[in-house]
């Protein structure tokens, strides 16, 4: 740590990343877009202009826009109370509450997908609204899914805030209101739109839910892009739409960098919490609200697990060890959902080791010092293009691995390393998300003490980094695993037949007709959706507050 | 104006406030002084409305405000380090209660005007807090907090977060500045300095008591125990024989304790008390030296007028030292 210019270190520290990054990622979005733009190998995008003229995809777009806008709106109007109660008030319980409302934001998309089917459709307890099928039903699972990322990303925010421009605006005459609009709503502003712009930006690359909630009916961009590939085989099509949405979402993504509440106050006030007032009875409300909300699809998506022909009982529960029923007394699926799960979770184990592994190289680098201009503008490069994976979209992702990997070189298409290998890319920005904040929260100062009292390198990292970094570095473990469990837009393209994650067989047997088969979806959801939050309850007894964070 | 009786503050069970009464008549300035946890913070929250008294009531002309939230007070809260709003200009922040009360345009504007002219700071309305000085800063929150003409003002440690200088600097305007706007206010602080140059009234707390409260003078003049006199800013603190002996070469009536501040004791050539030097230095002011006084031992004294810098004692030479009368104060008991 005594060099003069950091530069070869960061270059040695970031190969690895950026090569692998470059390999998986890069190479197949590429790949995939140069498939449209080059169709028959010379530079032609009058195909993909075409694509972007039809009226569907103007419809498309526009129910992107439209779901994502609605959702985005819909999570904040939600969250900014909740985030308040759970964050600012001394509510018993609040700490359960708060990891429970991260359970749907890592809940695989199948599953929500399924279990908003099952609360809306014509059976289902709110079946009378009618809303099956409708864009109000993706709205509303989307939201089900985002209402969390608020909470935490706000919430964090306001518990940080300190409390006594609020109390001086309110010495000076200002009522309660007139302190929010006028001192606490300035104050979080960055903090809600960075949140803002997060929660558009999933809502318009989910994937799961709209499928499974639009049908062919509405479809996003990302469902598009899906549907052009695998059932229409238009390439044209789907290269130009990927490119459509690399281009809007990175300009968002940059948008959102731009906009995210920077740490300038370096001190952490952590306010104390008050006690529960008459007065806050509304916000209580809310809250309660949204819980509900929270838990009704969960909970119909259990109670549907239990429900056989012949009456309450576990028998889809023993079905998940069957490959289900298919037409001529074949089975729905090519392996038993235990199999698969077995499947899933050593998936998980390898996308999580691959994510941490890179995430960590990548947080380092992001957050080391830089010792001149050239090196922070590198840093600064480097830190955008690592979060790249955050803005496009799985669909695109594992199209494009799908088609550049299987040119001599790089035929990984069989490999089993390739499903954890993409997942590990959609996990990667959150993984850095969560350590870059923590490691740059360590003042370099510490380091230099460390130092100058004799410690070498390694000996510096020991006792200064590692004991602030262990618990964040198994949050954001827990975090990867969460979410390699329930990936579903990019291993949809990559998964080897006789191997299937969970969430694969889930969306393949609520396509396939018989009861049987939506039945042992829903127990297959309700099984993934346990270890899911288990995961997600371990991480959060951790207390990162970076995790969930953007 | 206001009136404080038996009120007690707990967090979390704890007592950080305890049986607080006092009074405080209009126009004047009250001065609670304490040492950091002692509860005077915590008393000025609970009279501001941002923390609900376990017991006690809080009186502002005549209506008891306990009950009543922060923002109907019609109080105002300085805060240590301003808390001015970020996102605002000098003037916006300044206009900001008066805003609150959608006062007309051009009248807010004449008082911003007004005030800044007040504090000194003209022509700084539109720039931004984070560019100006702690002091000024500190000029802004007091005109903004004076803006509407609260009933009561409450400075919480206002000049504490600024360097020596500039405190003493700001203490004498803002003595004037409270006086000039006939503002009754209550300012918590630890410096007991910066409470001389800007109270009329003090009231010293310890543990979450008020331990004594009266007219600055008399306080200062004559504090309770030893332990409020060093706060105070009394050197040393003589019980027994010693202090009788003080007293008796003061001539003053004999007390259990007296409390002696660091030029009480004055080398003059005729004094009534002999000694040796033990140290010497000089200050741009004075001489200060440490002496080993027959019968009272090692005490704080100063060179008188005649005792230039350049003839500062040896040690080990032999001194007559006298007592200023006005320099020490005779304590009722020697512990608290």
């Amino acid at each position: 740590m005594t060099r003069r210019s950091g530069l070869p270190g960061l270059v040695a520290l970031a190969v690895v990343p950026v090569a692998v990054l470059a390999v998986f990622f890069v190479l197949p979005v590429a790949g995939m877009l140069a498939r449209g733009l080059w169709p028959d190998g010379t530079f032609d995008p009058s195909g993909a202009v075409d694509v972007l003229t039809r009226e569907r995809t103007g419809r498309v777009l526009w129910f992107t826009v439209a779901t994502s806008a609605a959702g985005t709106a819909g999570s904040l109007l939600l969250g900014l109370p909740v985030a308040w109660t759970l964050h600012r008030l001394a509510l018993p319980g609040r700490r359960v509450v708060r990891a429970l409302l991260l359970v749907p934001f890592v809940l695989p998309t199948v599953v929500v997908g399924v279990a908003f089917r099952e609360l809306l459709g014509e059976s289902g307890p709110l079946g009378f609204l009618g809303l099956d099928g409708t864009p109000v039903a993706v709205v509303a699972a989307l939201v089900f899914f985002n209402v969390a990322v608020v909470v935490r990303a706000v919430g964090a925010a306001w518990e940080s805030l300190d409390p006594r421009p609020a109390e001086a605006a309110a010495a000076l005459g200002a009522t309660p209101w007139q302190v929010w609009w006028t001192v606490t709503l300035p104050a979080l502003r960055p903090a809600i739109v960075s949140a803002g712009s997060v929660v558009f930006l999933f809502c318009a690359t989910a994937f799961g839910v709209v499928l499974t909630l639009g049908g062919l009916r509405y479809a996003t961009v990302e469902t598009e892009i899906y549907l052009l590939t695998t059932n229409l085989l238009d390439l044209e099509g789907a290269a130009a739409l990927s490119l459509l949405q690399l281009v809007v979402v990175a300009g968002l993504l940059a948008l959102a960098q731009r906009l995210r509440a920077t740490p300038a106050a370096a001190r952490r006030v952590v306010a104390r919490s008050r006690a529960v007032r008459p007065s806050d009875a509304p916000l209580l409300v809310v809250t309660a609200v949204v819980l509900l909300g929270v838990a009704t699809p969960v909970a119909t998506l259990v109670a549907g697990s239990l429900r056989t022909p012949d009456g309450w009982g576990l028998r889809n529960y023993a079905a998940l060890a069957s490959t289900g029923s298919g037409p001529g007394g074949s089975g729905a699926l090519a392996v038993p959902v235990t199999e698969a799960l077995v499947v899933s979770l050593r998936t998980a184990v390898d996308a999580t080791w691959m994510a941490m592994l890179l995430g960590l190289l990548v947080a380092v680098v992001v957050t080391r010092r830089s010792r001149g201009r050239a090196e922070r503008a590198v840093r600064a490069g480097l830190d955008g293009f690592f979060m790249l994976p955050l803005g496009v979209s799985a669909v695109t992702l594992g199209f494009g691995l799908l088609v550049t990997l299987d040119d001599g070189l790089l035929d990984l298409r069989a490999s089993p390393l390739l499903v954890p290998v993409a997942q590990a890319l959609v996990a990667l920005p959150l993984v850095v998300r969560t350590l870059a904040p923590v490691l740059a929260g360590i003042d370099p100062r510490q380091r230099q003490a460390a130092a100058s009292l004799g410690a070498g390198p390694w000996r510096t990292v020991a006792v200064v980094d590692l004991p602030v970094v262990w618990k964040p570095v198994l949050a954001a473990a827990g975090f990867a695993f969460a979410v390699s469990l329930g990936e579903f837009g990019a291993t949809s393209f990559l998964f080897r037949e006789e191997a299937p994650t969970v969430p694969v067989v889930i969306f393949r047997l609520i396509g396939r007709p018989g009861e049987g088969n939506y039945g042992m979806a829903l127990a297959a959801s309700v099984v993934l959706a346990g270890v899911t939050a288990l995961v997600v309850l371990a991480v959060e007894r951790l207390r990162v507050r970076s995790v969930g964070a953007f | 104006m206001l009136s404080l009786s038996g009120v007690s503050v707990a967090y979390d069970g704890v007592d950080a406030v305890v049986d607080v009464s006092l009074d405080v008549p209009a126009g004047e300035v009250l001065a609670v002084l304490g040492a950091s946890g002692c509860g005077k913070s915590t008393l000025l929250r609970a009279v501001a409305g941002l923390e609900a008294p376990r017991s006690g009531t809080v009186v502002a002309d005549g209506e008891d405000v306990t009950r009543v939230p922060t923002h109907r007070r019609g109080f105002a809260l300085m805060f240590q380090d301003g808390q001015l709003f970020g996102h605002l200009t000098v003037a916006r922040n300044v206009a900001y209660p008066l805003r609150l009360r959608r006062r007309p345009a051009a009248e807010t504007a004449a008082r911003v005007a007004e005030l800044l002219e007040l504090v000194g700071l003209v022509g700084y309305g539109d720039r931004l807090p984070g560019t100006l000085s702690g002091g000024e800063q500190q000029r802004v929150a007091l005109a903004r907090a004076l803006a509407v003409r609260p009933r009561l003002l409450l400075l919480d440690e206002p000049l504490s977060a600024l360097d020596a200088g500039l405190r003493e600097r700001l203490a004498g305007d803002l003595r004037r500045i409270l006086v000039e706007a006939g503002t009754t206010a209550v300012l918590v602080t630890h410096d007991h300095e910066e409470a001389f140059a800007v109270a009329d009234r003090m009231a010293l707390m310890r543990a979450g008591r008020v331990v004594q409260h009266g007219p600055v003078a008399d306080v200062w003049g004559a504090p309770v125990d030893a332990e409020a006199a060093l706060f105070l800013g009394y050197a040393r603190v003589l019980d027994g024989a010693r202090a009788a002996a003080v007293l008796a070469a003061a001539g003053r009536p004999g007390a259990s304790a007296v409390a002696l501040r660091r030029s009480a004791l004055r080398v003059e050539p005729a004094g009534a008390l002999a000694g040796t030097v033990v140290s010497a230095a000089a200050t741009p002011d004075q001489v200060r030296l440490v002496a080993d006084v027959e019968g009272l031992g090692r005490l704080d004294a100063v060179g008188g007028p005649g005792l230039a810098a350049a003839r500062v004692p040896a040690p080990g030479a032999a001194v007559r030292l006298d007592v200023d009368p006005a320099r020490l104060a005779p304590l009722r008991r020697a512990r608290g």
